[in-house]
């Protein structure tokens, strides 16, 4: 008797528990960035957020009878909790982590029956849900390393676990708020007068080196063939004509430079990492496509006229419920049919 | 490759395929050395049906002598292949016996014990094939046992036989599956024959404008030889094309679609599109049995995997059990722990090895433990889409899966399933190690099975509706009789009263009268008679179709194909014999007419008999598409049987066809009932 197996017997290299291993590695340069301009916080709340994560992930499983090990070892968890912990301000306090990663995981991801299954990209409910619940917490983000002495790290563990308000020379608003609540200056004038943008290399002080970060881990994962590089190329052209046609020559009702907005906020992370979530993005390369520019566009418009200091998130949940239109009209026409098939594409 | 034998290759275009993969090739391993001659097996098991059809239909008994290459089973209906000894000795059984098939099934073989002679029939080579017109070459190709070599085992001589004139005929020698060289060998050997196949092939359908060699360039030797062959042909028809290697470019529609950029129709076959793909293995098989006369009793079979010490092409006689190969071999049963019958990607695992090499073997692939790993575990869909970037039809197979698990058999008939190839493509690159073409084919299985059933309840319905329907008829053909018998009556009291002012006229009809009285009474009989036939025949045909579209397994299928078409013969003859009947009737009537003077009544009649002629002709055009509707049928039934006995994805259009021509069938005997009123 000989062992029975169905085919194909054979198996490409790639696993989903190594891809998501590797986009966890690829997060870890824009990590490192975050840290040395911020201090601490970012770095205390991934670990935070990932003992968090797979705390409700292996909970939800037991209840849910399943191997617990088996789906904790996917790493998707993982992923998760990283991607929010490195999109909240640095000093937030350990609950603001523990809630938004209640939102994530058990909220965004099982209660739309787990992985592979949740429409919108769990790290980016988590988030919006804190920026909603939470503004005042979620907008202070930390001033970087060229403006101020960074906190040591027991100063940080204070301001996260003790609930110690950091002082306002910590805390400062970013760079993306002040050219949107810019009144009557010059690009030029602005850029003088906020240390911010003063003391920036190219884009806005901090920010701009850890969007380089998160692009040459974007660039690692295309080099890797772990997705493809159509929803982000699509983004960032985006953003980059949309800042290009309203920059209006650096006069007071500009909106930044494109170089501003490609290396400011969380424009690289979510071109690489959240924008190419296969479970909540587009199945087909004309869908992505189609899905990166609307992020682009979304992102552009509400960093522009919005409300909210940062865009990302908004703009890859209202794409998230796009998707399904999006993948019903970019469906590939079957070998030895004429037309294209319109059906519906499961979501659910 | 030879920058010379760059140029001579014809720069023609290629087209691409969507998707594909490229898995480890693994091929070096196995065309070291060339195709060595397997020993001759001290049994052969011959299965009867080692092809897509029905099987053969033994023609020895236990106890009888045969010699290699004498028929032993001959082919049973259109779809069918011979099969014959391939070796000398004693037929000691014919039983069921376990075959090389996934489901480890069993069915009936002919089991012949070696007397360790070879010795052959004699042999009819045939020295120059032109001489010979290409319907009896045919003829001896399918009486010469060839079924698709390449793995699919259609029977040749059925593809020799077109329904479309073929334009160009294609030789696949792509081999695009990891491991398997089977072909490879054979055509680096082998090229002149190969080549010469080719030209043989394309006599037979009918001398194409082009015959095309397609083949991957990581076979630069076989590329090299078969140029040389196709050089020395020197027919200005051939010609090579080489393309990138990517699996799976080998599958018939996607080689059509490099070599042409055409795409079969979704349901439909090569030659719709006047194009003929023949592997490069029945190529040389069908030159050795026109020229040497010699029947299909041995293919090349590649044996490797990283269990067997010896991996390589060898020569073996079909029927050689599985177990004397890879002791041959030299197979490490510690290091395995299955056999693969084909590639690594399509192959299936087998349950014992005390099964036959058939026509189809290719490969007998024994992995070590180590070399392909059982997948782990399957880990939940992330939607990625690399299964659809792979998937060489362009379907979206993260899409199937899902309908596939909660069983949506209309989504998963919306997401195009049946035009899946089972190419193992998704499975290959899904990172969640989801068994996605186990689901294909489950999912292709309960489909299947549920329009089984539907057919069946269908056919119920119809059958019923068609009953009421000729009762009703009936009952109206009886009262339009009861008229017109009224009618004669009339005319009949209106002759003899006009017979009183001119007597030779009332002679005239009466005789005319006595002619149709004549004509009418017996004919009438015969005909409702022949009628009554007609009905219980159709009748008949609908249940054997019911009992076809039951069928589970293969072999009854056929048996109940074989009834069909003897019912739907005798069903043509009562049809034809109905026609001539009312032929001769009508014409006999019509006698009268010309007596026009005589007597109003007459004409009246005559006018009537000249109009019944008219829709007669009318009737017979009905009769004659019915005839051919009825054919069309009785083909488009035995590709169904066919299709489903292979599994081949054009099954539902193959289904649906037939569907249609039953409904044209059915309108047109209304019809013609209708007409038969008037
Ligand atoms: S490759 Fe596997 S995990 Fe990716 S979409 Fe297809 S089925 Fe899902
Ligand atoms: S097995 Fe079917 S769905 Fe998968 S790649 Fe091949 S054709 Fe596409």
């Amino acid at each position: 008797m000989f062992k029975q197996l169905s085919s194909p017997h054979a198996h490409g290299p790639t696993k989903t528990s190594w891809v998501m291993q590797q986009v966890s590695l690829a997060l870890l340069p824009g990590l490192a960035v975050l840290t040395s301009f911020y201090g601490w916080g970012n770095l205390i709340n991934m670990l935070l957020a990932i003992i968090f994560a797979l705390g409700f992930e292996a909970a939800i499983m037991a209840l849910r009878k399943r191997p617990v090990m088996f789906y904790l070892s996917d790493f998707s968890a993982v992923v998760t909790a990283m991607l929010l912990a490195l999109s909240i301000p640095p000093y937030a306090p350990w609950w603001v982590t523990l809630i938004g990663i209640f939102f994530a995981i058990p909220v965004a991801k099982h209660l739309y029956g787990g992985m592979g299954f949740n429409p919108f990209n769990p790290a980016m409910v988590g988030y919006i849900v804190l920026l909603i619940s939470f503004p005042v917490q979620m907008v202070e983000w930390a001033a970087p390393r060229t403006m101020t002495d960074l906190p040591g790290l027991g100063e940080a563990l204070s301001y996260i676990f003790l609930g110690i308000h950091p002082p306002d020379g910590v805390t400062a608003a970013t760079a993306l708020d002040l050219v949107k609540q810019n009144s009557g200056l010059l690009m030029e004038q602005l850029w003088e007068q906020t240390p911010q943008l003063s003391t920036a290399s190219f884009a806005s002080a901090g920010s701009e080196w850890v969007n380089v970060a998160f692009l040459l881990g974007g660039l690692y994962l295309l080099w890797r063939k772990l997705y493809t590089w159509h929803a982000p190329v699509a983004m960032l052209a985006t953003l980059l004509l949309l800042s290009a046609i309203f920059y209006d020559g650096g006069s007071s009702a500009s909106k930044g430079s494109p170089l501003f907005h490609l290396f400011t906020g969380a424009t690289m992370l979510g071109a690489f990492f959240i924008i190419t979530d296969p479970v909540s993005g587009c199945t087909s390369n004309r869908g992505r496509l189609i899905f990166g520019a609307g992020v682009g566009l979304l992102v552009f418009i509400i960093r522009a006229w919005g409300n909210y200091p940062d865009a990302v998130a908004f703009g890859v949940l209202l794409m998230n419920f796009a998707a399904p239109l999006v993948d019903y009209y970019t469906q590939p026409r079957v070998y030895g049919h004429e037309k294209r098939s319109n059906v519906r594409i499961h979501r659910e | 490759m030879s920058q010379n034998l760059t140029q001579r290759i014809k720069t023609a275009q290629i087209w691409d395929i969507p998707g594909g993969i490229h898995p480890p090739e693994n091929k070096a391993q196995s065309l070291k050395d060339p195709i060595a001659e397997a020993p001759l097996p001290k049994q052969v098991i011959l299965p009867l049906a080692m092809h897509i059809g029905a099987p053969a239909e033994p023609l020895v008994q236990v106890g009888d002598k045969v010699k290699t290459g004498q028929m032993v089973a001959e082919p049973k209906g259109l779809v069918s292949a011979a099969i014959h000894a391939s070796i000398s000795g004693t037929v000691t059984g014919i039983e069921d016996r376990p075959l090389a098939h996934s489901s480890g099934m069993s069915g009936p073989c002919i089991i012949i014990e070696s007397d360790n002679q070879d010795d052959w029939v004699d042999l009819e080579p045939i020295d120059n094939f032109r001489d010979i017109d290409p319907a009896t070459l045919v003829e001896k190709v399918r009486y010469a046992g060839l079924a698709g070599m390449g793995g699919a085992g259609f029977p040749t001589a059925v593809k020799l036989q077109p329904r479309h004139t073929i334009h160009t005929l294609i030789l696949n020698g792509t081999e695009c599956e990891p491991y398997i060289t089977a072909d490879h060998a054979l055509m680096r050997e082998r090229a002149e024959d190969v080549i010469q196949g080719a030209l043989l092939m394309a006599y037979m359908v009918g001398e194409p404008e082009q015959i095309l060699v397609g083949i991957e360039d990581n076979k630069p030797d076989a590329i090299e030889a078969l140029q040389k062959a196709i050089d020395r042909a020197g027919d200005s028809r051939l010609s090579q094309r080489v393309f990138p290697t990517k699996y799976p470019s080998g599958g018939e529609k996607q080689l059509i679609q490099i070599l042409t950029g055409k795409e079969v129709k979704s349901g439909g076959l090569p030659a719709d599109l006047g194009i003929l793909v023949q592997n490069v293995g029945s190529a040389v098989a069908a030159w050795e049995a026109i020229t040497q006369g010699k029947p299909l009793v041995s293919r090349v079979t590649t044996l490797v995997g990283d269990a067997l010490g010896r991996q390589n092409n060898y020569l073996a006689r079909i029927g050689t059990p599985i177990a004397d190969l890879l002791e041959l071999a030299e197979i490490d049963r510690n290091k395995s722990d299955r056999v693969v019958v084909g590639g690594p990607m399509m192959g299936f695992t087998l349950l014992n090895d005390q099964v036959p090499v058939t026509k189809i073997t290719n490969c007998l692939l024994v992995p070590s433990l180590k070399e392909l790993p059982a997948p782990p575990p399957a880990q939940a869909c992330i939607r990625c889409g690399l299964c659809a970037e792979a998937c060489p039809a362009s379907l979206l197979p993260q899409q199937l899966f899902w309908y596939a698990q909660v069983e949506d058999h209309d989504k998963l008939r919306d997401y195009n399933l049946f035009d899946c190839i089972e190419c193992g493509a998704c499975a290959y690159v899904c990172p969640s190690s989801i068994p996605l073409v186990q689901y294909y084919r489950a999912a292709k299985g309960d489909i299947r099975e549920s329009e089984r059933e539907k057919v069946k309840s269908d056919h119920a319905r119809l059958r019923f509706e068609a009953r009421k329907e000729r009762l009703e008829k009936e009952a109206e053909e009886r009262e339009a009789k009861r008229k017109a018998r009224m009618e004669a009556a009339k005319a009949k009291q209106a002759a003899s009263d006009s017979g009183k002012s001119s007597d030779g006229a009332s002679d005239l009809v009466a005789a005319a009268m006595a002619r149709v009285k004549q004509t009418s009474a017996n004919p009438e009989e015969t005909r409702l008679k022949l009628e009554r036939q007609k009905k219980t025949f159709e009748e008949r045909i609908e249940g054997i179709e019911a009992k076809i579209a039951e069928a589970e397994s293969d072999d009854i299928k056929a048996k109940f194909s074989s009834q069909l078409k003897n019912t739907q013969k005798k069903l043509d003859g009562i049809l034809e014999k109905l026609d001539s009947l009312e032929n001769t009737a009508s014409q006999e009537e019509i006698a009268p007419a010309p007596e026009k003077d005589a007597a109003a009544a007459a004409i009246e009649r005559a006018k009537q008999k000249s109009e019944a002629l008219a829709g007669m002709s009318e009737s017979e055009k009905l009769k004659s598409t019915l005839a051919s509707l009825k054919s069309r049928q009785e083909k488009a039934a035995a590709k169904v049987a066919e299709a489903q006995a292979s599994g081949a994805d054009t099954l539902e259009a193959l289904k649906t066809g037939l569907g249609k021509i039953e409904e044209k069938i059915l309108a047109t005997e209304k019809q013609l009932t209708e007409l038969g009123e008037d």
